[in-house]
């Protein structure tokens, strides 16, 4: 990707040419060939089911208009979106207007208005909404709503005896009850509750009314009614494509055919297809398009590809954990031997000075106590998202334990062996090479042992700065709540880690005597 | 028996170590100062003295291991070389208390580890290894273990082959039986003297215990007071200790 953008003026990374190597090869036999094929689009999301599902609506507008399109789904939320679209790591996701507001420009709800020059001043573009609003609502189960005749907060003054439930979030936000409460002039008794139980509760009947996302599909599945912010009390969270200004002006153009397509009914739907029904993201976008009038197409490429494969779930189910396993792998691989080769030589230049050994296994371990979601954050700006920065991350994470195991080991060999060695007449290179080294592998290797397994354990949370492997699936699944998904990364990592385990005891039993293992 | 000799710090005609007003420090600590004396070349020498006495300074003033601060240290005719120093403590073998053998090397790989680095061939290298371990009365067999393998004694038989291997000019010993327990100690001493007889080396044997020293050395060097207080044949230290130190070292063995 990175070095098809011309006047970047950074190097392109190796990933960046892994990827685009990937891309041009799977574009030139996927996409129909045209002229403004040439430079894919990259797609992302969020790790939730509607920003999945907004990104794939997008993907295979962009598809059927005949643009070749990479997916990025998934990334690990606002920050880091935005991040890789500054970056020009991605070309498009879907994002909200209060998120732009408040997370990304911080602007106060006042200034809403000034959003798109200053957006623009970033080389970002929102295109028009797609329609629904996915705020902060009051939800309460229909049959009430019906019974007592509630449309609007409003009315809940009249209703002082409704039990009436929030999140604790929603309990302490000044954009949550206690604002909400003020702006309408509510004054009811309310109790708080864990969000996840919440619709639980009001499902089995022990609660009349929650706080919701006036997307979510539970509301759909329990039949819940949502009361209309009339006041006008909460921020607005419309949905929209955030596009790079560089992007092809007809890719833009299509993308608007999105505006106003969606209301909040059919996001809830769609949401509930996703969590409920199980069904794919793809499909459920699929499906939307052609409800929404927008299959007309001047291709079919994108369209007859499922048709063609004729395989099994078992099989795609097969090739997909094969293909996250070998992935996944490979980060682990690469920055484990990196990182071992540069823990190994910087442990053999400092083990003799006791003083730099110490600052520097110090050093390596503060690295190690930045949580790993926030160290691969901290990899955007510097490395972009995607391979690079998950490599780079693991490597710096893969230091400490190795880094640390070897100059424990070098600099606790029994000294008196030593003496031994050198009074015997070894060269300093002889007793490091036959005495002193030796005597470390077993620690050494220890060391390797432990960052392996560290990172293949940490490299699932790669996925969130779309690296892929094993993590997508666990990502995905988390989004779904789907627990099927979730195993299809755990179980081949758990059992990645355990060959791993394997692999370094018949390694360290070739290395080292029985009597001397750790 | 050594040549004739009286008194204290007598000459002995051939010495393979001379020491010349030698003195060496910790920090402002002289541990050693104005030590002038020799040791003859062919024989034991026992370097006996108290704990902390500097004994085992002494003995790696002769390789090289310390450097004097003040004097002159000649080995085998040579003052101890700046530069390639390896190879000079290659012709003197090492051997120390607790043995200190190599743990990740078999007993083999022990005591063959300088004459592989020395090239030595194969075929070379296995018919010394047997000879020293048969020497030393251990079995063939011991050739493949590991040293925790092997018993405290053997261990210390082991060390003491593998400072030999070589053909070394001299030996430099630093209380290489004090570890053993006394019944394995008394076993190994006629081996010790079976071996000096088959391959007379001079010998720098550093002791705290009398009784081997009396047992082993030809020569006595009783080291105390920041220096060597008397050095001499041994029937001839036993006869006139030079003072009170020494006569005390000899009473505590009697």
């Amino acid at each position: 990707m990175r070095q098809m953008r011309a006047g970047k003026g950074k190097a392109p990374s190796l990933g960046g040419l892994l990827i685009g190597t990937l891309l041009l090869a799977f574009g030139a036999a996927a996409a129909p060939v045209s002229a403004e094929a040439a430079r894919p689009i990259t797609v992302a999301s969020k790790n939730f089911p509607e920003s999945y599902i907004l990104a794939e609506a997008m993907a295979q507008l962009l598809e059927r208009e005949g643009f070749a399109v990479v997916r990025r789904l998934g990334l690990g939320g606002t920050l880091i979106c935005y991040q890789a679209l500054v970056n020009g790591e991605i070309d498009v996701y879907p994002e909200y207007t209060g998120t732009i507001a408040e997370a990304i420009l911080k602007l106060s709800r006042a200034d809403a208005a000034g959003m798109g020059p200053a957006l623009r001043a970033a080389g970002i573009e929102p295109l028009p909404a797609l329609g629904f609003n996915n705020t902060y609502a009051l939800a309460v189960p229909g049959q009430l709503a019906a019974e007592r005749g509630l449309a609007r907060i409003s009315d809940l003054k009249h209703h002082a005896d409704l039990r009436l439930t929030f999140s604790h979030e929603f309990l302490e936000r000044d954009d949550g009850w206690p604002g909400l409460s003020r702006a309408y002039g509510l004054d009811l008794s309310v109790t708080g509750i864990e969000h996840g139980l919440a619709y639980q509760a009001i499902a089995d009947g022990s609660i009349d009314g929650t706080d919701v996302y006036s997307t979510d599909g539970e509301l759909m599945r329990y039949s819940l009614a949502v009361l209309e912010d009339d006041q006008g009390f909460f921020p607005r969270y419309l949905a929209l494509p955030l596009v790079r200004a560089d992007v092809d002006a007809r890719a833009k153009f299509a993308l608007t055919r999105l505006a106003g397509t969606i209301d909040d009914a059919s996001m809830r739907a769609m949401n509930a297809a996703a969590v409920f029904e199980g069904e794919s993201f793809a499909a459920i976008a699929g499906g939307f398009l052609g409800d929404a009038g927008l299959t007309e197409t001047r291709s079919e490429g994108a369209a007859d590809t499922t048709a063609e494969q004729p395989e099994t779930d078992l099989e795609r189910l097969a090739k997909e954990m094969l293909d996250n396993t070998l992935r996944h792998l490979e980060l682990t691989a690469i920055a484990l031997s990196s990182a071992t080769a540069i823990a190994l030589v910087a442990a053999f230049a400092i083990f003799r000075v006791g003083w730099l050994s110490k600052a520097v296994v110090y050093v390596a371990g503060l690295l190690q106590t930045v949580p790993s979601i926030a160290l691969l954050a901290l990899m955007i700006p510097v490395a972009g998202i995607g391979w690079l920065p998950a490599v780079l991350a693991l490597l710096l994470y893969s230091i400490l334990p190795i880094l640390r195991n070897a100059v424990t080991a070098l600099t606790t060999v029994d000294p008196l062996l030593l003496e031994v060695a050198k009074a015997m007449g070894l060269t300093p290179a002889q007793e490091l090479r036959y005495i002193h080294l030796p005597l470390s592998v077993p620690a050494i290797l220890a060391g390797i042992r432990t960052a392996a397994v560290i990172c293949i354990g940490t490299a699932t949370l790669a996925a969130f700065i779309g690296a892929g492997g094993l993590g997508d699936p666990i990502v995905t699944g988390l989004a779904l709540n789907d627990t099927g998904k979730i195993l299809e990364g755990a179980v081949p990592a758990a059992l990645l880690a355990i060959v791993t385990e394997l692999v370094f005891e018949a390694i360290e039993r070739r290395l080292a005597p029985a009597h001397l293992r750790v | 028996m050594p040549p004739d000799t009286h008194g204290a710090n007598q000459e002995p005609a051939e010495p393979c170590v001379a020491l010349k007003q030698v003195g060496k420090r910790f920090g402002s600590n002289w541990v050693l100062r104005g030590v002038d004396v020799s040791f003859p070349a062919g024989a034991v020498t026992a370097i006996v003295g108290e704990s902390g006495s500097g004994k085992t300074t002494l003995l790696q003033l002769v390789n090289g291991m310390r450097r004097a601060d003040e004097g002159r240290v000649e080995v085998l005719g040579e003052p101890v070389p700046e530069r390639d120093v390896e190879a000079f403590r290659r012709r003197i073998g090492y051997a120390v208390q607790g043995a200190r053998l190599f743990p990740h090397m078999t007993v083999a790989r022990n005591v063959t580890l300088l004459a592989r680095l020395e090239g030595w061939p194969e075929e070379r290298r296995q018919r010394r290894l047997h000879e020293l371990l048969s020497a030393m009365g251990l079995e063939a067999d011991i050739a493949d273990r590991y040293p925790h393998q092997i018993s405290g004694g053997q261990q210390h038989r082991v060390g003491l082959c593998r400072a030999m291997m070589l053909h070394p000019d001299m030996l430099l010993l630093d209380e290489p039986f004090s570890a053993i327990d006394p019944i394995n100690r008394a076993d190994i001493y006629p081996v010790f003297e079976a071996l000096h007889e088959r391959e007379p080396i001079s010998t720098l044997l550093v002791t705290h215990d009398m009784a081997e020293a009396r047992r082993l050395a030809d020569y006595l060097a009783i080291v105390g007071d920041g220096g060597v207080i008397q050095a001499g044949a041994r029937e001839a230290v036993l006869e006139a200790p030079a003072n009170a130190t020494v006569t005390r070292l000899l009473e505590a063995s009697a």
